[in-house]
């Protein structure tokens, strides 16, 4: 058991850009920290980083007390699952998780022990002594969550360690790492790019972009308070609706209409002109299904729906609208850091399952602007913060800096291409 | 389907036939008593009176030259079959592993030393080992034999290794392993199959070498059975023991024989399956 700090943790490869740029993330003693963004933001790097596969440029990693930046892996007393497993495929199931064991020459009773109590714990007992080879993509993955229990390591780390499951073993055994992850309460990392495991599994989540980390906070944190558009697109499913919008007083001009915010909203935006507005498809609503009292927190507009998808408990209508090119741009560009197509500018909403709004009907809608985010479409910034509730947030921003970081390596690669 | 089966089994037939007539006549000239032979024996099996039994098996092995020919050949390719294939298995991981400059010169010059003509080599080796010494020794037959089998190991294992994912090692190291106890538990393990393929014809190579073992030695301290088998020569100068020969060929063929068997049962292929995400 130990608490991991890392410290203004930088790395750069060969090419001289970092690809993990001044992070700093404490991870509690027990605490289930999750490393999330796209592919390429540096996630796994920092990983291997924790559990000495890469070297760290500059920056201090310790591990519980001791400084372990230029330990080998083997004296870091970690335990890692990796993407692919890694299994020793000469080696019985039996003989692969006790091979950290073997390795620290303990004694074969003790031996066959452990790997026994961890073998009922992962069920695998029925498949001790079969090769790896022979086994489904679950059972692999149990065995290697049993190399990593096995030993008495000060803290797991898992690397993408779903990503090769199907969906519905992917639940299962999500569930289960919880699980295993609460009764041992050992300090785990986890890396992922699936924002469900993050957001699940997570204590505290870390959302990385382009090697600079963005925001640190938990799971509710992140979703109610994104400290940028970064955040706020890559968190939630389906994503947050970002639009152009010009405030005057307390009146927010949307392209789909008009609508009332709060007043303390208001005044933290004022007179910065064009802003893009994010709201998540849950704070919309038919207007017709709302009670009263709930109709007075937000605002309604009325708009033609182009498409809607009725899901039974629930149903997504899409509203298609124009952005200016001033904000195009910059929603472009999101799109493009988030992994996503860039697709037309439409605005997604969630009506409940009793809503009987149909495709091509002009509706009534409801928006919660209570929980409306306003965004400068310039940094990116969340001008809305409740920086109390937002857990850490860097001081510098954060998304400018990936984004800058990752224009110069673009050019760069570019150059280097032509 | 009946047709093909039927055309399968004669086509089969003739390349077996064509393969092993030469080894089957051996083996039954190896039978035959020497004046049988003589006198004009031209069946398959001995004509009446003209078998010899064992008795050829018994002379050859009886005969000193001829053991001693065989523990040469046999400890001479044992010994570089080993170094070579250990030497190869390291420097294949290196160039598997590591990136560090001239290793595409390595390689390059691996290649080009396995195309030398072997026959071009002998006059300065010759030269070289009797200057040095080594001439008509161990370690003189060794040398060369080492120099022409490790590119090829080289090449083989290292094509193995590029195989094994990375993670493997990552793991044990994870898992608390040195980098030697990583390369020992895991990659070798894992490159078996590599290291046989390569053990087997490296040992090939020492075994049937004919060059070599004729031009580096002159006596029996380091002659190897090929070579030995050309000095082979009975009573009557002018009259080759053909016989005897033959029981020579048939016994020099053995340990090939029982290696391959021994080593194809190592050679699995698909041994990594199972290793990473199926």
């Amino acid at each position: 058991m130990a608490a991991i700090d890392m410290k203004n943790i930088v790395k750069k490869y060969g090419d001289g850009f970092p690809a993990v740029n001044d992070v700093s993330i404490d991870v509690k003693d027990g605490e289930f920290m999750i490393l999330v963004g796209p592919s390429g933001c540096g996630k796994s790097t920092l990983l291997r980083m924790i559990v000495g596969l890469e070297d760290i440029t500059s920056g201090d990693m310790v591990i519980g007390e001791r400084k372990v930046n230029d330990l080998a892996p083997r004296d870091r007393n970690l335990a890692m699952v990796f993407q692919n497993y890694a299994l020793y495929p000469h080696l019985t199931v039996y003989e692969n998780i006790a091979f950290p064991l073997r390795l620290a020459k303990a004694p074969d009773n003790e031996i066959d022990q452990k790997v026994r109590d961890a073998s009922k714990t992962l069920e695998l007992d029925e498949h001790l002594e079969r090769k790896p080879g022979n086994l489904s993509g679950g059972q692999r993955q149990r065995v290697a969550m049993g190399r990593a229990i096995v030993r008495e390591a000060d803290a797991f780390l898992f690397d993408e360690p779903l990503s090769n499951l199907d969906a519905k073993l992917r639940g299962q055994m999500r569930t289960e790492i919880a699980r295993l992850q609460k009764r041992l309460g050992i300090t785990t990392v986890y890396v992922t790019h699936d924002q469900t495991e993050a957001m699940t599994l997570g204590d505290r989540v870390a959302v990385l972009k382009r090697g600079v980390l963005q925001q640190l906070a938990t799971p509710r944190e992140l979703y109610e308070n994104p400290c940028n558009l970064f955040v706020a697109g890559f968190i939630g499913s389906p994503p947050m609706n970002f639009l152009p919008a010009e405030v005057d007083g307390t009146s927010v001009k949307l392209p789909i209409g008009t609508v009332e915010i709060p007043a303390e909203k208001a005044e933290r935006v004022g007179g910065k002109g064009l802003l893009i507005a994010g709201i998540r498809p849950e704070h919309f609503e038919d207007a017709s299904v709302l009670d009263e009292s709930r109709r007075s927190q937000g605002s309604t507009f009325r708009s033609v729906v182009d498409v809607v998808e009725w899901l039974g408990n629930q149903a997504f209508a899409y509203i298609p609208f124009e952005a200016p090119p001033e904000v195009r741009e910059q929603l472009t560009q999101l799109e493009k850091d988030l992994d996503g197509e860039s697709m037309r500018t439409q605005l997604v909403i969630n009506l409940d399952g009793a809503s009987r709004i149909a495709e091509g009907d002009e509706a009534e809608i409801w928006v919660n602007t209570s929980q409306m985010h306003l965004f400068d479409p310039g940094t990116g910034e969340n001008l809305t913060l409740d920086a109390d509730r937002a857990g850490r947030v860097p001081d510098a921003n954060a998304m400018d800096a990936a984004e800058a970081a990752g224009r110069e390596q673009d050019e760069a690669g570019s150059s280097v291409t032509s | 389907m009946n047709k093909n089966r039927i055309g399968l089994v004669i086509g089969c037939a003739l390349i077996l036939v064509w393969c092993l007539l030469p080894v089957v006549w051996i083996i039954s000239l190896s039978f035959k008593s020497q004046a049988a032979i003589t006198n004009g024996s031209p069946g398959f099996f001995p004509a009446e009176g003209g078998g010899a039994g064992f008795s050829n098996y018994v002379d050859v092995l009886a005969d000193d030259q001829f053991r001693r020919a065989i523990f040469n050949s046999i400890g001479i390719s044992l010994i570089a079959t080993v170094l070579s294939v250990v030497l190869a298995t390291l420097a294949a991981y290196a160039i598997a592993r590591l990136e560090f400059k001239g290793k595409k010169f390595v390689l390059t010059t691996a290649l080009a030393i396995a195309m030398f003509p072997v026959v071009s080599l002998v006059g300065p080796l010759f030269d070289m080992w009797r200057t040095f010494g080594i001439y008509d020794t161990w370690p003189g037959l060794i040398i060369p034999y080492m120099s022409f089998t490790l590119p090829l190991a080289i090449w083989t294992l290292s094509a193995f290794f590029r195989e094994i994912p990375w993670e493997m090692e990552q793991a044990a190291q994870v898992d608390g392993a040195t980098s030697w106890q990583a390369f020992r538990k895991v990659i070798v393990p894992l490159a078996a199959p590599g290291v046989f393929t390569a053990a087997i014809l490296t040992f090939f190579f020492a075994w049937n070498d004919f060059v070599f073992g004729i031009s580096l030695t002159s006596t029996e301290a380091a002659r190897p059975i090929p070579a030995a088998l050309s000095f082979f020569v009975g009573a009557d100068p002018f009259n080759r023991p053909a016989s005897l020969l033959a029981a020579g060929a048939v016994v020099a063929t053995v340990p090939i024989i029982v290696i391959v068997l021994i080593f194809q049962r190592k050679i699995v292929a698909g041994l990594t399956s199972g290793a990473v995400k199926g």
